[in-house]
């Protein structure tokens, strides 16, 4: 399911622009800002471990101390392994919208990868509809923004659309 | 592996609260209070372990020293140890290792907090490295946040209810109506909980830990040291496990953003989680069914019910049936959390583990009044501080 794609095409500070705004990622190079949504991780040359987030400096397998690491696309869907929606709002850095409004934190399986990894749901999709195992996609979601620029952050919508309106 | 016990010579502790003072005071009062009920005489001390604080600049971070110096110079070598929520096992894993290779007979071992209002967060300024900074920012994943994806898993994998979790913090405000140097001493009741606000679903306000100030000591020495000052049959310090995870480790951690990847590798044998109990069990040569009482980590409700899998109370998915059953309330085969737990203290980080010793430790002497597990001869506690520390303590007398 995942994308080999060492030479970092789409990643990086490379911006898109809609309603007059640029959108920019809020974290650089953890995920795709053009083109189809994807997390981006690194991938061990030896090993093929999976690390999100990425890190190129060296292999956390202590099996493969010294294995280089490439850049990944990682799996853009997986199953929800659980998820919690809060009610309160968070202190800083956490950029809240005003008025506040809760949000859901999913945590999410990557079959091929066999990793968890954590993810807002996007805001629009009501969590009362889900349970383990359902399945999601990742995209591309607005996590704050200022006059000039929308942050964009990863955020998993459930697959089935019934379940996720 | 064969490893030497040292005694516990002296407990003490300042009350858990919001008392809005230096941490220094409280660590102090808790020091004073050990050392007397060590009546050791603090210049007799040889070595001193603080645990950091780092909510409260540069006297928490060099903590053992901050100690020394307010208690007096006295020229005892210090150290200080910041392992998250697990430091204070930390602090007196080194204490043990000074004493058991003969570099000294008797330490002193103090943790003691400041905490501010409301959640716990992150360094200040733009911190786009740390991944305790990044959490905050991309996710809003608070703590709680993580603790509400074990308790909604717990929910999926086991069908544990809501009321399960109430029926935890139900127990342990009893437990702890007793115990004076607990912060919130009242009876709680399963639809107090359920009328308490949503915090991370499904974990309401009541079945979340407060953050808290308080402050815990410990006098510990070598078996001749405590025999020398008469006494003979001392609590004893079994085992002492700070171990870290083994790769790939699978399940979601504070404050990660993932898990790490299990492809073409094959899982340890036991969870992270499980291999701290374990660890420390096979230092002491006892097993779980040794266990008379254990203080665990109720950051959550819903944590309580894991751990008793974790350190073998159970197998998965009956810590519902175990709570059920009233095993793990006093008077059961196995109290849990009879000093009231988190949910009756909150956490003073690096005072919190050093606290569980101390219950363990008067529970062990007979002397937990009102909370008084009848003949306990071995005591546990377990503990996981963020990053990846474990500390799991086994006492016995």
């Amino acid at each position: 399911m995942s994308n080999e794609n060492p030479q970092g095409k789409n990643q990086g500070k490379t911006q898109g622009k809609t309603q007059g705004k640029n959108q920019i990622a809020a974290i650089d190079g953890w995920m795709t800002i053009d083109g189809e949504a994807r997390l981006v991780g690194g991938r061990g040359a030896e090993t093929g471990s999976y690390f999100f987030p990425k890190n190129m400096a060296f292999s956390r397998n202590p099996a493969a101390p010294s294995e280089e690491i490439s850049e990944v696309q990682l799996s853009p869907r997986g199953r929800v392994w659980s998820w919690t929606t809060n009610h309160y709002k968070p202190p800083a850095p956490y950029m809240p919208a005003d008025p506040f409004v809760p949000y859901t934190v999913l945590a999410v399986e990557l079959d091929e990868e066999r990793l968890v990894v954590l993810g807002r749901l996007a805001p629009d999709c009501d969590p009362a509809t889900l349970t383990s195992g359902v399945e999601v996609e990742v995209e591309r979601g607005v996590l704050y923004e200022d006059e000039a620029n929308q942050y964009m952050v990863w955020q998993w919508r459930p697959v089935a659309t019934e379940v996720a309106r | 592996m064969s490893v030497g016990e040292v005694a516990v010579l002296g407990v003490g502790m300042h009350p858990w609260g919001k008392w809005g003072r230096n941490f220094v005071e409280y660590g102090v009062v808790a020091a004073r209070a050990a050392l007397a009920d060590a009546e050791v005489d603090w210049r007799d001390i040889q070595f001193v372990a603080g645990g950091e604080t780092v909510r409260n600049g540069y006297p928490g971070y060099v903590a053992g020293a901050t100690f020394a110096q307010a208690l007096g110079w006295q020229g005892a070598p210090v150290v200080s140890a910041y392992a998250a929520c697990a430091s204070g096992a930390t602090a007196l894993n080194a204490a043990r290792a000074q004493i058991l290779a003969g570099l000294c007979d008797v330490a002193l071992v103090v943790g003691a907090d400041t905490t501010p209002k409301g959640f716990l967060a992150p360094n200040a300024g733009e911190r786009g490295d740390d991944p305790d900074w990044l959490r905050f920012r991309l996710l809003g994943a608070t703590n709680p946040t993580y603790f509400g994806l074990y308790a909604r898993r717990r929910m999926e994998q086991y069908g544990a209810t809501p009321d399960h979790f109430a029926k935890v913090k139900v127990k342990n405000a009893r437990h702890g109506l007793s115990n004076p140097y607990a912060r919130f001493r009242k009876e709680v009741t399963i639809d107090d909980v359920n009328a308490s606000p949503m915090v991370s679903d499904p974990l309401r306000l009541l079945e979340i830990c407060a953050t808290s100030d308080g402050a815990a000591a410990l006098v510990v020495c070598s078996l001749d040291y405590a025999r020398s000052r008469g006494v003979s049959n001392p609590v004893r310090i079994a085992a002492i496990s700070t171990v870290t995870p083994t790769y790939p480790n699978t399940v979601i951690e504070m404050p990660n953003f993932a898990t790490d990847s299990a492809f073409g590798v094959p899982e340890p044998e036991r969870s992270f989680r499980d291999s701290i109990a374990y660890a420390a069990y096979e230092q002491a040569g006892i097993g779980p069914e040794d266990v008379n009482l254990a203080e665990v980590y109720d950051l959550s409700t819903a944590l309580e019910l894991d751990w008793y899998e974790n350190i073998g109370l159970c197998a998965p998915g009956e810590a519902e049936q175990l709570l059920d059953a009233g095993v793990t309330a006093l008077g059961g085969r196995v109290p849990v959390n009879v000093s009231g737990g988190l949910a009756c203290f909150g956490e003073a980080v690096p005072a919190q583990a050093i606290a569980q010793v101390c219950e363990i430790t008067w529970q062990l002497r007979g002397q937990a009044e009102g909370r008084q597990v009848e003949g306990a001869r071995v005591g546990l506690t377990v503990n996981q501080g963020l990053f990846g520390h474990g500390s799991c303590v086994i006492a016995k007398r």
